[in-house]
C-alpha cells in the first residue's frame, strides 16, 4: 500500500463516495416528483366527472368554449372504453396462452424445443413496440382492410405476451418439485396437480405478472396509432376503429385547442397505472410462495 | 406369510447401460417396517421410487423386472392406480400452501376427482388425522393453512394425507432427516403405531433410526441389494463384510 | 391419462405458437419491405441519407434515422450511467437489505411505469423552456432533448439489474477484504465491481436496446427532421420516431420502406438483447 494513502485519506475517500452514491441516486429519483408535480397541478383543475362521462369534444367547440372564456366540453369517456377494449380483448388472448406456454417452460427445461421457445419469448420481449404496431397492421389491418380494437388488441397481446410467459415460468420453476411429486404420488393426473396445486401455490408470482404486464401496456400509444387508429364515439364494436387514453393524449397534444385535456387525461392514466402496480405489489406480498 | 409386495430383478437406469439399481429381488411381507440403508448415491431412493413409479415423470429413466403389489405387475398398472395404493412421504414436509388443513388431508380425493360426502368427508379427516396423533392438536384450526403447523405437525399432516387414501403400502423417503430430535421421535413412534394396518417401507441414512423401528432391513450399495434380513439379526451379525463395515463406520 | 394427453397437446401447442408468432413476425417485415429493398437494394437503403417524400423526386433512405437512433440512444445511455450506477450501488451495495433501500426501489420501479407518452410530455412543457434557456438550442427539440428524457427513461432498467447482479456478490469475498482492513469503496472498487462488472454491462446493453426501439417520447422532443442530425443541438428523427411519425399517412414504396426500417430496427433491437443475454448466460454459467 501506498505510503500517501494514509488511513484518514482512505476514509474521507470512503465518504465522499458513500455521498456521491447517495446524491446521484436521489437525483435520479427527482424526475418521478417533478413529472408527478406536473401532472397533477396541471390535471387536477379538468379532472372532474365530465372527464368520466363525455366523449372528446370536437376542435370546433373546444375553439368555441376557449374564445368565450369558458373550460372546453367534454371528457374521454370514448378513450376509457377504447382502454378497456383494447386491453380487455388482449387480456383475454394473451393470459391463457401464457399461462399454457409458461407451464410449458417451466415443465420442460433442458428441452431442446423449449430452450428455442423461451429465446424466442426473450426476442419478442425485446421487440420495440413500434415494431409491433407494424406486425399487427400487417396481420390484421391489411388483411381486414380496416383499423380496428382488434388489431390493437393483437399488439398489446404481442407485447403482453412474453411478460406473462416469464413470470409464469419462474414462478412455477420456484415451487418446491415435490408439490408436484406429492400430488401425482396421491395418483392424481397432471392436469389436476398443474390446477389444484401448482397454479394456487404460484397465484401470487403469476397474479402480480399479469397485472404488471397490464399496467405496462395500459399506456402504450405507438402500437395502437398503427392499429386501433382512434374514435370520437363510445363502442363496443372489435372490428371497428377505437380510441384509447393514450391515443388520445396524443391527440390532444397535436390539437391546441384541446390541449388542456391533455394533463387531466396523464393524471387519470398515471393513477390507473401506479394502482395496478400498487396492487401487485401487495398481492405479491401477500401471496408469497 | 404371503409376501404384500415382491422385487424381481429390478433394475432402474437413468442412463442407458448403467443401472443406478441393479436387479434387485427381495419379498416384502405385511405389516412389517423395512428399512432401507445404505451410503448416499447407493440407489435406495431410486429403488423407492420405482415402487410408485415416480420414474414416469422423467424421459430416458427406465425401469425393468417385475414389482408385484398385492398380485399385481406394477409395471403393468396404471400409474394412478398404483399411486394410490402405494403411498408416499418426501424428504421434506410439503403440505400443499393453498389448501387447508382439512383440504390437506382430503387432498388425494379431490385431486383424483372422488366426490363425497361431507359425513364421509368428516370421517375421513378425523380417522386420518388420529393415526397420525394430529387431530387434538388441530381440530379447532382445520381450516387454517398447513404451512402454519410446525415442521413435525407439517409431517404428520402429510402422512394423513397420505394415509386418507387408504394406500397398501407406505412409502417413505427420509422422512425425518429435515426434523428436530422431538419430532423425529414422535414420528417413530407413530410409524410404530401405524404398522399394525399398513406396511412401510422407509429409506433412511440414519442406522439407529433403522435399529430402533425396523423390521427387517435392506442394505443397499453401489445399486445392489448386498443384504436383507432381520434386523437385529444384521445389526449384530453382518452375514455380507461390506454391510459389516457400513454398519461400524468403516465407510458411508 | 387421456385428460393429461390432451393437455400436454396443448401445452406444447401454445409453446408451438410462439414458434409461429416470430415466424409470423419475420414474414411480416420481410414481406412488405421487399418493395423498398428491391427498389434501393439493401446497402442503397441502409446507406443513402436522403428522405423525400414529395412525389416528384420521390427517394427513401435509412441512413439519417440509423444515425438519429445511434446518437440520442448513445448519448442517453453516456447519461444515464452516472444515476444508474448510483441507485445500483446504493440498492446492492450500501443499503441492501435495509428499508431506504426498498424505498429507492419502490420510487425507480414508478418511474419505469411512467407511459412513454407523458414522459414526452413533460419533456415538451417543462424540458424544453429550461433547454431553451440553457442555450442549447433555439427551439428546444432535438438530439440532446431526446437524450436527456431517454436517458431518465432507461434508468430504472439499468439500474435495477445491475443492482441484483451487485447483490449477488459473495458476501464471504467481501468480508475477506474488509478483514484485511479495506473501506467500503476498496470493497466496492476490489471486489463488487469487477465481480459484478459482466452483468452491469449486460444491463446497460439491455438498457440501450430499449432507447433504441423507444417511441413516443422521442417523437415528440427530437424535433423530426429528415437528415443525419449534425450535432447534439440539432433536430433529427430516429427510426422509431420516423415510423410514428409518418406511417398514417403513407403508402406504396414510402409505406414499405417504413416498414423496411421497423425491420432494421428489429434486427438491431435483436442483436443488441441477443449480446446482452450472451453475457448474462455465460455468467449464471460460472
Amino acid at each position: 500500500m501506498n505510503q500517501s494513502s494514509s488511513i484518514e485519506q482512505r476514509k474521507r475517500k470512503d465518504k465522499t463516495i458513500r455521498h456521491l452514491v447517495g446524491f446521484f441516486s436521489l437525483f435520479a429519483m427527482i424526475p418521478l416528483f417533478f413529472i408527478l408535480w406536473d401532472v397533477i397541478s396541471k390535471g387536477y383543475k379538468n379532472f372532474n366527472l365530465r372527464l368520466f362521462t363525455e366523449v372528446t369534444p370536437s376542435s370546433m367547440d373546444a375553439l368555441l368554449a376557449i374564445s368565450n372564456g369558458d373550460p372546453i366540453p367534454g371528457g374521454i369517456l370514448n378513450g376509457m372504453t377504447g382502454t378497456i377494449l383494447i386491453v380487455g380483448l388482449a387480456i383475454l388472448f394473451s393470459v391463457p396462452l401464457g399461462l399454457f406456454i409458461g407451464i410449458y417452460l417451466a415443465d420442460n427445461q433442458g428441452k431442446r424445443f423449449a430452450g428455442l421457445v423461451s429465446y424466442l419469448t426473450d426476442l419478442l420481449q425485446g421487440m420495440p413496440s413500434i415494431v409491433i404496431g407494424i406486425i399487427a397492421y400487417a396481420w390484421v389491418v391489411k388483411p381486414l382492410g380496416s383499423y380496428s380494437a382488434l388489431a390493437g388488441s393483437v399488439a398489446l397481446t404481442i407485447m403482453m405476451l412474453p411478460m406473462i410467459v416469464r413470470s409464469t415460468e419462474e414462478t412455477l420453476k420456484m415451487l418446491p418439485l415435490s408439490y408436484k411429486e406429492a400430488g401425482l404420488a396421491l395418483g392424481s393426473s397432471y392436469t389436476n396437480v398443474v390446477f389444484r396445486i401448482l397454479i394456487p401455490s404460484g397465484f401470487g408470482g403469476i397474479f402480480t405478472g399479469i397485472l404488471l404486464a397490464i399496467s405496462r401496456v395500459m399506456g402504450e400509444t405507438a402500437p395502437l396509432m398503427l392499429t386501433a387508429l382512434g374514435a370520437s364515439v363510445v363502442h363496443w364494436k372489435m372490428m371497428e376503429p377505437a380510441s384509447a387514453i393514450p391515443l388520445l393524449i396524443w391527440d390532444f397534444y397535436n390539437d391546441p385547442n384541446l390541449v388542456d385535456l391533455i394533463w387531466s387525461s396523464s393524471l387519470l392514466l398515471l393513477i390507473v397505472i401506479f394502482l395496478l402496480n400498487w396492487i401487485a405489489k401487495i398481492v405479491a406480498r401477500k401471496w408469497k410462495v | 406369510m404371503k409376501a404384500i409386495l415382491r422385487l424381481k430383478e429390478v433394475s432402474v437406469s437413468y442412463t442407458p447401460g448403467k443401472n443406478a439399481v441393479d436387479k434387485v429381488t427381495t419379498d416384502i411381507y405385511p405389516n412389517t417396517i423395512t428399512a432401507i440403508m445404505g451410503p448416499s448415491g447407493c440407489g435406495k431412493s431410486t429403488l423407492l421410487r420405482a415402487i410408485n413409479r415416480m420414474h414416469d415423470l422423467y424421459a430416458n429413466v427406465q425401469t425393468t423386472g417385475e414389482i408385484i403389489l398385492k398380485g399385481r405387475n406394477v409395471l403393468e398398472m396404471d400409474p394412478m392406480e398404483v399411486r394410490r395404493m402405494a403411498g408416499m412421504v418426501f424428504q421434506q414436509p410439503n403440505p400443499f400452501p393453498t389448501m387447508s388443513i382439512y383440504d390437506n388431508v382430503l387432498a388425494g380425493y379431490t385431486l383424483n376427482g372422488i366426490r363425497l360426502g361431507k359425513n364421509e368427508k368428516e370421517e375421513i379427516v378425523e380417522q386420518s388425522l388420529q393415526s397420525v396423533a394430529l387431530w387434538d392438536e388441530v381440530k379447532d384450526v382445520m381450516t387454517k393453512r398447513g404451512s402454519f403447523l410446525s415442521g413435525g405437525q407439517q409431517q404428520r399432516l402429510c402422512i394423513a394425507r397420505t394415509l386418507a387414501l387408504k394406500p397398501e403400502v407406505l412409502l417413505m423417503d427420509e422422512p425425518t432427516s429435515a426434523l428436530d430430535p422431538i419430532s423425529t421421535n414422535k414420528i417413530e413412534e407413530l410409524l410404530l403405531q401405524l404398522k399394525q394396518q399398513f406396511t412401510i417401507i422407509i429409506v433412511t441414512h440414519n442406522m439407529s433410526q433403522a435399529a430402533r423401528i425396523s423390521d427387517n432391513a435392506m442394505f443397499m450399495y453401489l445399486g445392489e441389494l448386498v443384504e436383507h434380513g432381520n434386523t437385529t439379526q444384521m445389526f449384530t451379525k453382518p452375514r455380507n463384510k461390506r454391510t459389516e463395515e457400513y454398519l461400524t463406520g468403516v465407510f458411508g | 391419462m387421456n385428460k393429461d394427453s390432451i393437455f400436454r397437446f396443448l401445452l406444447s401447442t401454445a409453446a408451438l405458437l410462439v414458434l409461429l408468432f416470430t415466424a409470423g413476425i419475420i414474414y411480416a417485415l420481410v414481406s412488405r419491405s421487399t418493395e423498398a429493398f428491391q427498389e434501393y437494394g439493401v446497402w442503397g437503403f441502409v446507406g443513402n441519407a436522403e428522405w423525400d417524400p414529395r412525389s416528384a423526386t420521390e427517394e427513401y433512405g435509412a441512413l439519417s434515422f440509423i444515425l438519429g437512433t445511434l446518437y440520442t440512444s448513445f448519448f442517453a445511455l453516456l447519461l444515464c450511467i452516472p444515476f444508474s450506477l448510483a441507485v445500483a450501488l446504493f440498492n446492492g451495495e450500501y443499503y441492501k437489505g435495509k428499508k431506504i433501500s426498498s424505498a429507492v426501489r419502490s420510487i425507480v420501479d414508478l418511474l419505469a411505469g411512467i407511459p412513454s407518452i407523458v414522459y414526452g410530455l413533460w419533456g415538451f412543457y417543462t424540458l424544453r423552456p429550461l433547454v431553451i434557456a440553457l442555450g442549447v438550442s433555439a427551439q428546444g427539440f432535438g438530439i440532446f432533448l431526446s437524450s436527456v428524457v431517454l436517458a431518465i427513461m432507461i434508468i430504472p432498467y439499468a439500474s435495477s439489474l445491475s443492482s441484483e447482479f451487485l447483490s449477488m456478490v459473495p458476501n464471504n469475498l467481501k468480508e475477506g477484504a474488509y478483514s484485511l482492513g479495506a473501506t467500503q469503496i476498496e470493497v466496492v472498487q476490489y471486489i463488487s465491481l469487477p465481480s459484478a462488472g459482466s452483468g452491469i454491462v449486460a444491463s446497460y446493453i439491455l438498457a440501450l436496446g430499449r432507447a433504441l426501439g423507444e417511441t413516443m417520447a422521442v417523437t415528440m422532443l427530437i424535433g423530426n427532421t429528415n437528415r443525419i442530425p449534425r450535432g447534439l443541438s440539432d433536430t433529427g428523427n430516429t427510426m422509431a420516431s420516423v415510423i410514428a411519425n409518418q406511417f398514417g399517412e403513407a403508402d406504396g414504396l414510402k409505406l414499405s420502406s417504413l416498414i423496411a426500417i421497423g425491420l432494421l430496427l428489429f434486427i438491431i433491437t435483436a442483436v443488441i438483447n441477443l449480446i446482452a443475454k450472451l453475457i448474462m448466460k455465460k455468467i449464471s454459467l460460472i
